[in-house]
């Protein structure tokens, strides 16, 4: 089944197109990698699919124009992390996951549901943040804060997840962490993941499917194996990517085997 | 602390109980209410007590109580002094403080600025300045006697509130704490020239307008004190029902909208409560700055940041520092009464760069 499909979609500043004619759709079970140099329109295009900037084309969710949703259906459906988060008020990190479910069940008096409970619970579990629910959030490291984040998403529960370079600046241990615990995540049927990545490595090892960008235009769109070719690939970047991360793990093997 | 845990790994209770983090303790608890409540209604009696005239708690206590339940009140001087002077100014302060008060707190955790308040981002300015020019130029309604004064405060107070933050939009698109503080100092500095304006053309309301400007509620009515509780009922009713969306904005407006808060609507609903009670209450009292700045970072230290305990709070603890910052303007140079913008605004404004330097310490 389709669950995002994305037609035409365009953004423009003033005379500058950032994004120029885009379409992609993606179904259950599927991964979507997008990649590709800097100012490709990468973040753009997740900013536009999260109605958080103006685009032209359109954009649909389980067969439903985005536009036409309130705001509190497109939380259930679509669930976007940001590359970081800039935090001004030591809310503790158990009422950061909890407005997770703030779609279902606006209100002043709602929030506290068992069902809302028990999400919150199983999404602090599956992050590993249960012991520091109670912490303030402006004590966290940049990985633990970007955990309270994914596990807000995990309690609000999409059914599609929209990645902003969810791993930018942080350490190989919390990337690893966070690509697995999305893989974990995608297991349960009727969910897609569409992420902006910028290590074509992580691209490559988890995504089904690749969309990869150039100056706001889509260069190619399909497999992973086909997208990560080395004629699409280094047209876009403008060198041997290949041979180059060839050559970087090279200098790994030579260590392990001396 | 960073490594040492597996995702989903260790130890990890499978009970479903009810949390005990936020959630079912996120709201205001029945202790703390009784416990807010008993400090103002304690605050209220000083303040009515202590003045140039200083009258028996007792006495005080008996005569306020047999009016509320229409027993006859005792006869003496200090009758008249309870009823029509000190209460209904000392109810009006109250009532302005906690109205300003939980302002300050919305606007803060909207703007996700601690420096946001009606008096910083020159709302109340505005307001000032649709109060004058209904003076000025004899604007009323029919029937309501100063209701032509209030529609103008509350319409420039919208108004102001909608220019100071386009204009930061267009100057700096993530509407940075400094450009809006900075667009808001600039746009009082415009609003006070059109003031001195009007003064120069209108000089017969000279000392109405430096009223205004200075803020003072010598001379309040029970009226006013009417007017101050409906609209805090309102409109304060309003802000504490969106208590839940303004801790997801405080977080980041980003943030608002990915977990679901329909973000235009919140936020226009939102400015329009808030400049609706600062309208109201600059058309009551004047300008008293930084209120809405001071009582919000005070309480937060108290009850923590969350908008459901902090807004509340708010209301209380903004009563609580205006009646004590009006006290001091009336007691401290006895008998010349200060306005009592000044004595908020001395404290205001050291607080102001506490959190200045503060927040730019945090971010280095």
């Amino acid at each position: 089944m389709t669950l995002l499909d994305v037609k035409h979609l365009s953004v423009r500043y003033g005379a500058l197109t950032i994004v120029n004619d885009v379409s992609f759709s993606i179904s259950e079970g599927e991964w979507l990698m997008i990649v590709g140099p800097n100012g490709a329109g990468k973040s753009t295009i997740v900013s536009a699919i999260s109605q958080g900037t103006p685009y032209t084309g359109e954009v649909f969710v389980q067969g439903r124009n985005i536009k036409s949703l309130r705001a509190r259906d497109l939380a259930q459906t679509i669930g976007v992390l940001a590359q970081s988060h800039a935090m001004g008020y030591g809310f503790t990190v158990g009422a950061v996951v909890r407005l997770g479910r703030y779609a279902y069940s606006p209100g002043l008096f709602s929030g506290s549901r068992d069902e809302d409970e028990a999400m919150v619970t199983r999404a602090l579990e599956l992050t590993g943040l249960t012991r520091f629910a109670e912490q303030n959030v402006l004590t966290l490291s940049g990985g633990e804060l970007q955990r309270t984040f994914l596990a807000q998403i995990f309690a609000q529960n999409p059914r599609v997840l929209l990645l902003d370079e969810p791993t930018n600046h942080l350490d190989l241990v919390y990337q690893k962490q966070t690509f697995e615990l999305i893989t974990e995540w995608l297991k349960t049927p009727g969910r897609a993941v569409v992420s902006v990545v910028h290590d074509l490595s992580l691209a490559k090892a988890y995504g089904t499917r690749g969309l990869l960008l150039d100056g706001g235009k889509t260069i190619v769109c399909g497999e992973t194996g086909e997208v990560f070719a080395p004629e699409y690939i280094n047209h876009a970047y403008s060198m041997d990517v290949a041979a180059w991360m060839r050559r970087m793990l090279a200098q790994w093997q030579e260590e392990g085997t001396r | 602390m960073r490594h040492n845990s597996q995702p989903g790994a260790g130890g990890v209770s499978p009970s479903p109980a009810p949390s005990v983090y936020g959630g079912r303790r996120e709201g205001f608890r029945a202790g703390e209410l009784v416990l807010f409540s008993l400090a103002t209604l304690a605050t209220m009696a000083l303040c009515v007590c202590v003045g140039s005239v200083s009258l028996p708690l007792k006495e005080t206590l008996t005569v306020i109580w047999n009016t509320i339940v229409g027993l006859p009140v005792p006869q003496g001087i200090s009758v008249p002094i309870i009823l029509s002077v000190r209460l209904p100014r000392v109810l009006c302060v109250a009532l302005t403080g906690a109205a300003l008060s939980i302002c300050g707190g919305a606007m803060q955790g909207l703007l996700k600025n601690p420096l946001a308040d009606g008096s910083t981002l020159g709302v109340s300015s505005g307001a000032a300045l649709g109060a004058v020019i209904a003076i000025a130029f004899g604007i009323t309604l029919p029937g309501i006697p100063f209701a032509g004064t209030m529609v103008l405060a509350i319409a420039f107070a919208f108004l102001s509130l909608l220019v100071i933050l386009s204009l930061a939009h267009k100057i700096d698109y993530s509407m940075s704490t400094n450009t809006i503080i900075l667009v808001g100092v600039i746009y009082s500095m415009f609003v006070s020239s059109i003031l001195s304006l009007i003064v120069t053309f209108a000089s017969d309301h000279v000392k109405q307008i430096t009223f205004w400007t200075m803020g003072s509620l010598l001379g309040a009515s029970m009226q006013n004190a009417l007017v101050l509780f409906g609209s805090l009922i309102v409109f304060g009713g309003i802000i504490l029902r969106y208590a839940r969306e303004l801790n997801a904005f405080a977080i980041s407006e980003d943030n608002a909208r990915n977990v679901g808060v329909p973000v235009r609507q919140v936020k226009l609903t939102l400015l329009i409560a808030v400049s609706a009670l600062i309208g109201v209450c600059v058309s009551v009292g004047g300008t008293i700055g930084f209120v809405g700045l001071v009582t919000p970072h005070m309480v937060r230290m108290i009850v923590g940041p969350n908008h459901r305990r902090l807004l509340p709070a708010s209301l209380f603890g903004g009563a609580i520092f205006l009646m004590l910052a009006d006290l001091v303007a009336r007691i401290l140079l006895n008998p010349v009464e200060l306005p009592i913008g000044v004595v908020t605004s001395f404290v205001g404004a050291f607080l102001f760069i506490v959190i200045f330097y503060r927040s730019r310490r945090a971010r280095l």
